[in-house]
């Protein structure tokens, strides 16, 4: 016996869904840049060490390093630089 | 002439040409595909690119086209009578506006959710792309002064508005914290939102606030409109989570429940038309009908500005190829509703023919408070609401409209200052920057006239403007199509009419300009003639390389990259 697949949300549910996409949307843009540009400020701080600049809280960006490599090519790449500037890490 | 007749054949014109016209351009001129896989698909990041459903979708298309150029336009343009305002509106909207925001929307679905800017630098070259920047500029000038003017007369001739006009704010304020930092729910926020502002409205109407004539030594519409300026400034800098995302949302609500009110109103009241269907006594200084109707009604007709959001934010949002039919034809059919609601306000809100000639004593005399007047009547008539009360209702709505409209322009002006100072190799910073646009706007407000009223004076170059923007979107278009070897009348005749009425337009007004002696508003026509001419030589020079290239295969990609296209 099939089960009937229902849509879990009821009318005030798919109304909020609505609304919510209608309020967000037109700035979702504005919202994501803000985001970037505050990670990408984040990324030079904890690449600080890395890249020949002094860092006084390297002991603690240093424990970082490995989740910011994952997006450590776009962020070059964002920056300028079509290359790689570490020579320890090869992403491109 | 009874007015609901007349709103029953506008909406039924409007109405058969989504199913007819719209269905035409759809099949045989646009072929849209549903099995295409939109850019909203195929580069899906959650941020521009996010497929979303065909109704939401058209609700942001709408709400972000439609201003206070609608209501504004026709509402000067019903001086002629109202019969010629009302056929280039609903036969804009069918054959003009339609085709161009659908074509606008196909164009840049085809091409990766490209904008109109980057696809003019690429059909019509790099100096298309220029040209778009300068139309875009003067644009973004021209609406900021001439929604200041709308406003500070509204705020002047309407005092009740002003505690509705300004208490907006607060609602916004706290919409935006109930949301981001309470995280209350949305809908009884919403429901809040609009019924404080509604409360807002009838606590202005009954405390008005009237400016004394002069204030620190400025008129009182010239106080208002420095005043717009420096808090347009202020909007702009602010977070856009603080106050612009919640006002344009409220101001959204207030869209929809404003023209509920309208059209409800005149189906209960069904009130007569007192104006003249054809005006043969136009005040003394009117210009003539040709071309200045074709300008001085853009947004309701046909509007360049709605090519560049159907190409900016919602070809990067349709989900299906087949939903720019919805999206882009029906969000122009529901600014034409507004601009019919508009002519329909200013010219059957009066009891008598006498009246309506009081108000339309002199070209731009009329405008959106005669709308306000108007209107406000026929809500009386309709729901039997307090005739100030009316009037308050639509005064807020006209300047919600505008005041949006001019937050988001300074906004966007400050960001093309930035850019090019790029250009030109220098650093802008976001305050000096805004002082840039804010020093322009208020120059072009007042260049005009010590009362600020400049920017009511440039409604018709604004108009201009506006379609000429359009007409380079419809340039574009018909390129695409004479490559893919398919019909191009649909396209070419309405370009051709826009780019003719836009010329003419420009020429009668650079005389009128040079009679005045306004070398302000003289010097401005001038540029705009000059970019029109561009126009005209590049999108014929573009035109002319289609039509001898070879056909482009139905199934080839719109890339002019891989298809060879000519790029300067």
């Amino acid at each position: 016996m099939t089960e009937e697949v229902r849509d879990p949300d009821g009318p005030l549910q798919r109304l909020a869904r609505g609304l919510r996409e209608f309020y967000v949307a037109p700035y979702r843009r504005t919202f994501a840049r803000a985001r970037r540009d505050e990670e990408d400020l984040f990324m030079i701080v904890v690449l600080a060490e890395s890249l020949g600049v002094p860092n006084p809280v390297s002991y603690y960006t240093i424990e970082l390093l490995p989740v910011v490599y994952e997006r450590f090519h776009d962020w070059h790449r964002r920056m300028g630089m079509q290359t790689s500037p570490l020579e320890t890490v090869a992403c491109c | 002439m009874n007015s609901l007749i007349l709103a029953v054949i506008g909406i039924a014109m409007m109405a058969l040409g989504y199913a007819l016209y719209s269905k035409f351009l759809a099949t045989r001129l646009y072929r849209l595909d549903a099995t295409f896989k939109t850019p909203a698909h195929t580069q899906r990041d959650g941020v521009d690119f996010v497929p979303t459903n065909k109704f939401i979708l058209w609700g942001h298309h709408f709400t972000s086209v439609a201003g206070a150029a609608p209501i504004v336009g026709p509402a000067v343009a019903v001086i002629w009578g109202w019969l010629p305002a009302f056929l280039w509106v609903t036969l804009g909207t069918v054959f003009f506006a339609g085709m161009h925001d659908l074509g606008a929307l196909w164009a840049s679905v085809r091409h990766k959710g490209q904008s109109i800017g980057t696809l003019s630098g690429r059909y019509i070259g790099k100096q298309g792309r220029n040209l778009f920047l300068v139309v875009i500029f003067l644009l973004l000038l021209m609406v900021n002064a001439a929604f200041a003017v709308v406003i500070s007369d509204l705020l002047v001739t309407t005092p009740t508005a002003v505690i509705p006009t300004w208490g907006a704010l607060v609602v916004a304020l706290g919409v935006g914290q109930a949301i981001y930092r309470f995280k209350w729910n949305l809908i009884a926020v919403s429901i809040v939102g609009v019924a404080a502002l509604y409360a807002l409205i009838v606590l202005g109407n009954q405390v008005p606030v009237e400016l004394p004539e002069t204030v620190l030594g400025l008129s009182a519409n010239a106080f208002w409109v420095v005043v717009l300026f420096l808090y347009a400034g202020v909007a702009s800098m602010l977070p856009v989570w603080v106050l612009l995302q919640p006002r344009d949302y409220i101001n959204g609500l207030q869209l929809f429940v404003g023209l509920a009110i309208l059209y409800g109103s005149v189906l209960i009241a069904t009130p007569t038309m007192v104006a003249p269907a054809w005006n043969e006594a136009v005040p003394a200084g009117t210009p003539s009908i040709v071309p200045l109707l074709f300008v001085t009604i853009a947004c309701g007709a046909i509007s360049g500005f709605h090519g560049m959001v159907s190409s900016g934010t919602s070809s990067k949002q349709l989900d299906k190829e087949t939903d720019a039919r919805f999206v882009g034809y029906f969000g122009a059919v529901g600014e034409g509703l507004l601009a019919l609601g508009a002519i329909i306000a200013t010219t059957a809100g009066f009891r008598t023919l006498a009246d309506w000639e009081a108000v339309y004593s002199a070209f731009n005399e009329g405008g959106v408070a005669a709308f306000v007047e108007g209107g406000g009547n026929i809500v009386n008539s309709g729901l039997g609401l307090p005739t100030s009360l009316s009037a308050t209702i639509l005064a807020t709505m006209a300047v919600l409209f505008a005041a949006t409209t001019m937050d988001t322009g300074v906004r966007l002006q400050r960001f093309v200052v930035q850019e090019a100072g790029e250009l030109a190799g220098l650093k802008i910073g976001k305050f000096v920057a805004t002082l840039v646009v804010l020093v322009l706007g208020i120059g072009l407000c007042f260049g005009a006239g010590a009362d600020g009223s400049g920017g009511m004076v440039i409604w018709p170059l604004f108009g201009t403007t506006n379609q000429l923007l359009a007409a380079l979107t419809l340039s574009i278009l018909a390129v695409m199509l004479i490559r893919k070897r398919r019909r191009v009348t649909p396209v070419v005749v309405p370009m051709v009419f826009v780019t003719v009425m836009t010329l003419y337009a420009l020429v009668v007004q650079l005389g009128q300009f040079y009679e005045e002696q306004n070398w302000l508003l003289f010097v401005m026509d001038l540029v705009i003639l000059i970019a029109s001419l561009w126009v005209i030589v590049a999108a014929g020079r573009a035109i002319g390389r289609a039509r001898k290239s070879p056909p482009e295969p139905e199934d080839a990609s719109s890339d002019p990259a891989e298809v060879g296209e000519h790029r300067d």
